[in-house]
Parts: structure tokens; sequence; C-alpha cells
């Protein structure tokens, strides 16, 4: 039944992916961030480059380069955390999806708005725990934080259009940033790709696989550590939540809810560059990526997914000036 | 809690009577505060603060950088309104909104009333907010004034006078709403007892108030938006919040575009048509084709297709004319002249400047009076005489007699006060009453309103941008006899 009142605005769609996209990405930089802390004490001996990776997952080693030079623990931690000029930083992530939320209260449930509100408030009030010894604390708080607003999302607001964009960003994301933690700790560990089954190399395989919650299933799954068998599960496991292949799946199924498309065929050009890689994930054998070159395969991967997110501001959000980059970047 | 050290200090007190003895309709409330712990109060107020903060009930601080946002600050200690005063209040209301519309569509027609020289011609013209773009337009059923929240005072006579009407743009309305569930947590004793009327219909009232004024096609199940400035805009939680309760998309202007003779809103789908607009933008900014071109907020074309009858604005353009102070004081006229009855509600009697006789009177009385810019509002533009320094008085007699037609001045009036908890105890503060009446096919007045209270010990302004918070006003339910009780 269509209902003009229920039509959704493209402004709003637009806000409530990207509050969607902007939680995810505070969920993962404080993963990114934990994992890194708890390999520290594992491995208390290695070399300070450990942390110039976390730089590179977040897709802002210039940016970084520019305003803090090397890569030491307290100034990586800081400009992930709080840095009022890294767009990306988690302060500057909750800050934006709570704008996006605020600017779509009458969409979203009061529940879900009190969230968002709750957890920028609180994350504002405790930037102080982030550079102290209660660090972890603190990222664990934007986890679970994060956590209860998916729960809450999905239980409070009506599942339609607007939340299958909320979806649709979330799940975007989500698949960009398993690529990319993916892509950073393979290129780290290529040179004793040829020693595998050390210790060495099991800590830091096992780090990878905790940072998105996926030591447990991956156990369960394939038993011993090896990085074809990471590879294989977090790219193209079937029922992993942050596997790249679910998350597309999750996309593809929100994109078709919202357009009415049958799945299975395309009308619009966000369908048509998304369908063909889910498409792909479904049928390629792991070895054909490993073959093919684990980073130049991640690398078009995520150049596709920017395309995907190109077409849907193409196909749905118009032309308007965009909000998360305002937000992100222009209010301080 | 203590209550005995309370002084009404001579005023009109709406809690206690000149013997500092409790109203016989604020005994339950008294008797609850009272078996109240020791900063048990503070403890549910400050409880109340953080509640409004974390479901982010905020307005934001103009010329504030760091986009400061504050709570509206509230006050537990609620207003009590009796069921006959509150029935003599709504009659009023609605007899005086009624002879606004008329004169606002007189005004805009045949101007009659002018003719018959009720009111001088140039009163209108020299009005800020008159609107000659407006004449010849005619709103469905004729009405202009769909949203008004009237500012109401009482005296120290215990008289309540109309201060302000308020036609053009109301706001305040959700705060009505979300004190009420504040009050409802933390005193749900009292309320059981006392039978408040409930406020919570409001938005049911509005939406239907909007949806009678859609245009004659689209009467069957017409596309009702909420225009908004931004979320930049002070009053944004207001309108976030009765788009949500309503349940219809809040919009700013870039989201909507003239097109084919209609107005219609940018979608997922593509271009929607939208046929009631209830807009929260002055009239100055809705479209930069009629009113100020530099206007980014608005919409171009959007008051032609309004003239045209395909889209229904609320409240209409043009409304504010009188809202002019000047204006103002030509209301009682009005109800005479429209009506054939006097008035329910009193005037403060004003001074115009612009009459010789007025204007020597207010000029020799500055320290007793107190002085209002015609056509500003939030408490800007105004003079306190008897809390004014020498150098205001001054500069006050300077503009009045630069520019007579935008001065009025009115006496003193010494507002009514409610206990307000200061810090761990009572003490009485000034108030105003802001109801909050709707126009659709008919006048509804939502019984109850915002009850507004200046928090600096003595003043006088109750507005949030001078130190002003709010309280919940709780108007009861008549006695019950026998039957069922209204809902």
């Amino acid at each position: 039944m269509s209902n003009e009142s229920s039509a959704l605005l493209s402004r709003a769609a637009d806000a409530v992916y990207w509050m969607a996209r902007y939680i995810e990405r505070a969920e993962n930089v404080a993963r990114f961030i934990d994992v890194n802390l708890h390999l520290q004490l594992d491995l208390p001996l290695e070399p300070a480059h450990q942390w110039q990776p976390l730089i590179d997952t977040s897709g802002d080693a210039e940016l970084f380069r520019e305003r803090r030079g090397a890569a030491e623990k307290e100034q990586v931690i800081d400009f992930l955390v709080c840095d009022a000029h890294n767009p990306n930083a988690i302060c500057n992530c909750l800050r934006a999806a709570r704008e996006n939320a605020r600017s779509v209260r009458e969409i979203i449930s009061s529940e879900m708005w009190e969230q968002v509100n709750s957890m920028y408030l609180k994350t504002e009030s405790q930037r102080a725990l982030a550079e102290s010894d209660r660090l972890r604390e603190f990222l664990r708080n934007i986890r679970l934080d994060a956590h209860m607003f998916q729960g809450i999302t999905d239980a409070t607001m009506s599942h339609n259009e607007a939340w299958q964009f909320l979806r649709l960003g979330r799940q975007l994301e989500r698949a960009d940033k398993t690529s990319r933690i993916l892509d950073v700790k393979y290129f780290m560990l290529l040179p004793s790709a040829h020693v595998v089954g050390t210790p060495y190399d099991d800590i830091h395989w096992s780090a990878v696989l905790k940072s998105v919650s996926g030591f447990e299933m991956y156990r369960k799954k394939h038993g011993r550590i090896t990085p074809r068998s990471i590879v294989d599960f977090l790219v193209l496991d079937r029922e992993f939540p942050r596997a790249i292949r679910h998350c597309l799946r999750m996309a593809d199924e929100s994109l078709h809810a919202i357009t009415g498309t049958p799945m299975g065929s395309c009308e619009y050009p966000s369908e048509r560059s998304l369908a063909p890689l889910r498409a792909e994930l479904d049928y390629i054998p792991v070895e054909r990526i490993m073959s093919q070159g684990l980073h130049e395969y991640l690398d078009a991967l995520q150049a596709r997914m920017n395309t995907i997110d190109d077409n849907l501001r193409l196909d749905f959000f118009g032309s308007a000036p965009l909000t998360p980059l305002v937000m992100a970047g222009g209010v301080l | 809690m203590q209550l005995s050290s309370y002084q009404t200090q001579g005023f009109y007190d709406e809690v206690f009577d000149a013997q500092c003895k409790a109203r016989p309709e604020a005994r339950l409330l008294l008797e609850a505060i009272e078996s109240l712990q020791d900063g048990e109060l503070l403890r549910c107020q400050q409880a109340a603060e953080t509640l409004l903060l974390q479901m982010g009930i905020t307005f934001n601080v103009y010329g504030d950088s760091a986009g400061t946002e504050r709570i509206f600050p509230f006050d537990l200690i609620p207003r009590i309104v009796r069921a006959e005063e509150w029935n003599w209040i709504e009659r009023g209301l609605k007899q005086r909104i009624h002879a606004l519309n008329e004169f606002i569509d007189d005004i805009y027609h045949d101007q009659r009333i002018l003719k018959d020289k009720v009111i001088p011609e140039e009163v209108i013209r020299s009005a800020a907010f008159y609107r000659p773009q407006c004449r010849g337009i005619n709103p469905p059923g004729r009405v202009w004034c769909h949203i008004t929240g009237t500012d109401l005072v009482r005296h120290s006579d215990g008289q309540i006078y109309v201060l302000e009407d308020n036609l053009r743009v109301p706001s305040g309305v959700s705060y009505v709403l979300e004190n009420r569930d504040l009050m409802k947590r933390t005193f749900p004793r009292v309320f059981a007892g006392l039978q408040v009327r409930p406020v919570d219909i409001y938005p049911s009232k509005l939406l239907e108030t909007l949806q009678a004024i859609a245009p004659p096609r689209a009467l069957d199940n017409p596309c009702v938006v909420l225009l908004t400035p931004g979320m930049y805009n002070s009053a944004y939680f207001e309108h976030s919040f009765l788009a949500q309760r309503m349940g219809i998309p809040l919009v700013e202007g870039r989201d909507l575009v003239v097109q084919d003779g209609g107005v219609s809103m940018r979608t997922t789908k593509g271009l929607r048509r939208v046929d009631v607009i209830y807009r929260r933008l002055d009239d100055d900014f809705l479209d930069p084709q009629t009113f100020r071109p530099d206007s980014l907020l608005g919409v171009p074309g959007l008051v032609d297709v309004y003239r045209a009858g395909r889209v229904s604005l609320a409240n209409a353009p043009g409304n504010g004319v009188a809202d002019d102070k000047v204006v103002y004081s030509y209301v009682p006229e009005m109800i005479r002249y429209y009506e054939g009855a006097d008035p329910i509600l009193s005037n403060v009697p004003t001074f115009l400047c612009w009459r010789d006789q007025d204007r020597q009177h207010v000029l020799q009385n500055l320290d007793k009076l107190v002085v209002k810019s015609a056509n500003e509002s939030g408490g800007y533009g105004m003079l306190v005489g008897p809390h004014s320094t020498a150098a205001q008085r001054e500069e006050f007699a300077t503009k009045i007699a630069a520019t007579p037609r935008n001065y009025i001045a009115q006496p003193t009036l010494a507002l009514s006060r409610v206990p307000t908890l200061v810090e761990d105890h009572l003490e009485g503060r000034h108030v105003d009453l802001r109801p909050y009446i709707l126009y659709g096919r008919e006048i509804f007045v939502l019984p109850g309103g915002l009850t507004r209270v200046a928090l600096r010990p003595g003043s006088l302004v109750v507005n949030s941008s001078q130190g002003g918070g709010s309280k919940d006003t709780w108007v009861l339910a008549p006695a019950i006899e026998g039957g069922k009780n209204e809902q």
C-alpha cells in the first residue's frame, strides 16, 4: 500500500544511511584499537611500527603523517579517538551520527535517538578515559553502545524503507571495514607468510579474527588457523555477520526491498553495481583470490563498493549538498 | 520538606492565598511536597534535567559557534488552574481568536473595519507585518490563524489579562507535552488524586486541523508536512517532535519544489505532491519570489501555488498584522465590531505613543511603565520602567520621539507568582501562561499550556532568552457529579 505521507525524503534517506555508517565506523575503529592493545600485551617486544597498520586501515594515512608524523602509540590512539581534524575519529563519527539522527528524529524511533544521543554525550564526557589506562573500557563501551543501537533499531523501528537504507549503510560500511583490516594485516604479515604456523603468526591472525569478533566462530568452522582459511572466512563466509559476502548479501536484500525490483534482476545503477559483486562472492573459490593476490583483490573490491555508494547517491539521495561531509569535516 | 517559611510577599500567588494558606485546589499537591524528605525534590529536579538532556530536549543558543545546546530550565512545582476559571479562559480565547480571524480576513478583503473608522487606516498601513501581497487570498474556510499561542498574565488584582496574541509562528507546545511526561513520572500519586486534564491529545488535534484545511481535491487523504528552517533553528526540537507525533514528514525548503502548479517534495521515489504545509518559518522567508528575495530557506514560487488554492499553509501568511502591538490595543473594539459582544478576556491598558496625549504621559512616567517595541517579541526591545536605569530611560525617550508609531507602553503588571524550587527551598517567582488554540473547522483550546517562569529573583521577564524556564500547567477537570468525567 502506498500512502503518500509514507514516502521517504531523499535527504532523510541520505541521513539514515550515513547515521548507520558512522556508528558502524565508530565501532570498527574502537575494535581496531582494542585488538592492537591486546596484541601489544602478548607481543611486548614487537617493533614500534605495529601501530602504523591501524592508520592504514582507517584510510587516513596521509592526514596522519601531516598532523602527527611517526606512528607512535599515543599519537595513533589520540588521532583515532578524538582528533578534531580527523573526520573518522571515533568522537567525530559519533558527532556526525548524532547530527544525522537529529535531522531524522521524526523517522527513527525515540529510543534510537536517545541511544545515539546518550552514546555521544557519554563519549564526550568520557574522553579523559581514553587517555588513561582505562582506554580499553572506553573502547568496550563504544562497542556495546553500538550493539545496543543496532538492537534498539531492529526492535523498535518498523522495517520500512528508511530502515532498509539504514541497514544498507551499516552493511556496506561493515564490508568495507572487514576488507580493510584484512588487507592491512595481510600486508603486514607478508614477510612471515612463508613461516606459516609459527606462534608469532598464530597470534597475529588470531588478533585479526578477534578484531571482528570472529575468533570463536572461525574455530568452530575451520579449526586450525591458516591465512587461506581466514581469507575464506572473512571474505566468503555466508553466515558470519562481518564476512564481506554476508554483508553484501544483506545490503543487496535491502536495496531490492527499497527499489521493489525482484531479486535477481536490476533496474537502478546501484543495483547493477551491487548485484554482480554479490554474485561473484557467491561463486569465487578462495584459491582464485589468493592466486590473484589478496591485496589486489581487496583493493578492487573497495573500489567497487565505492561505486555502489556513488550510485546510491545518484539513484536516491539527489544532488543536494552532502550532509555527512559537512557534518564530519565542517562543524569544528 | 518544610513550607512554613514560604512568603507571598504581597504578590498574588497561584498556590497560596493572601493569608499564606493553601488554595483548595493546591492542597493535595502541597501535602505531597511536604511529605517528601529534605533534598528529595532537588534530586527529582536534577533527575528531570538529566532526562531532558538525554532525550535531547534542548534548544540551540544563537551566536554560539560551539553549537551549544541548552535545556529549557524546568521547574517541578506546577501551576494549577481551577476548572471554572479555565472554562472562562477557554470561552474568552475562542471569542478572541474568532474575532481576530474575522479581522485578518476583513483586512485582506473589504477592510470594512477601516471604512467604518473603528481602526484608523494608518495603523494597518504602517504595521510591519501587514502583507499587501496577501490581499484577496481566500484560505480554505477563510481561516488565517490555525495555531495560536496567546500569552496571558494575572495581575495583583487577581484578573487575567491578554498580553500578546502570538498569531504568527508560536512555539513551546512541545514543552507542554514533555513537561507533563516528566511530571507524571515524578508525582504520579498527586496526578491520580487531582483529575488533571490530559494534554496528549494535542498532536492528534493538530493533525486534524491541518487535514481539515487541505485543498478540496485532496481532502480524502491529504499529504501534510511540517516545514522547518533546519536543525540549527532554536526550535528544531519542537519541529521534529511535532512531526514525529503526527507521523508526517519533516521537510526543509530544499526538499520542496514548485512544479506543474503544485508543490512537491523530493523523495527516494521521485517527486510527491504536498497538500498542506505546517510552516514554522516566518512569512519573510517562505518564498523569495514573493517576500525576502535573499531567503535560502524557503521555496521559490510557493505563494503563487498557495494563492491558486493548490496548497494550504498554516498559519496563513499575513496573519501577523494582528501581532502588531498597536493593532493589539484595538482587539476589544474588534470583538465588539465582529462579535457584537463585550470581550470576555481583558487587554492590558495600552498607551500608543503616536497619540500626542499618550506619548506625553509615557515620557513623563517612563520609570513606572513597561515600554515595548510594537513589533518585537522574545523579550527584546523592551524597557521595564521600575527596573531601569536613567540611561536606559533616556535611550527609550529618544527612540520614542524618533519613531512614536513603533512604541507602546503599559502599566507594569505585578505578575502572579508560583512557588519555585530555589536550591533546597521554595520561593515565589513570576509566571505567565501560554495556552494553545487550534482553528481548523472549529476552535479548540488545549486544556493546559506553557507556564513560563522568570527564574531570576524579582524578574518579570519570562522569555527563555532572558533567563526564563517553564512549569507544567494543570487544568483540573470539572467536579464529577454522578456522571462520567470528560475525556
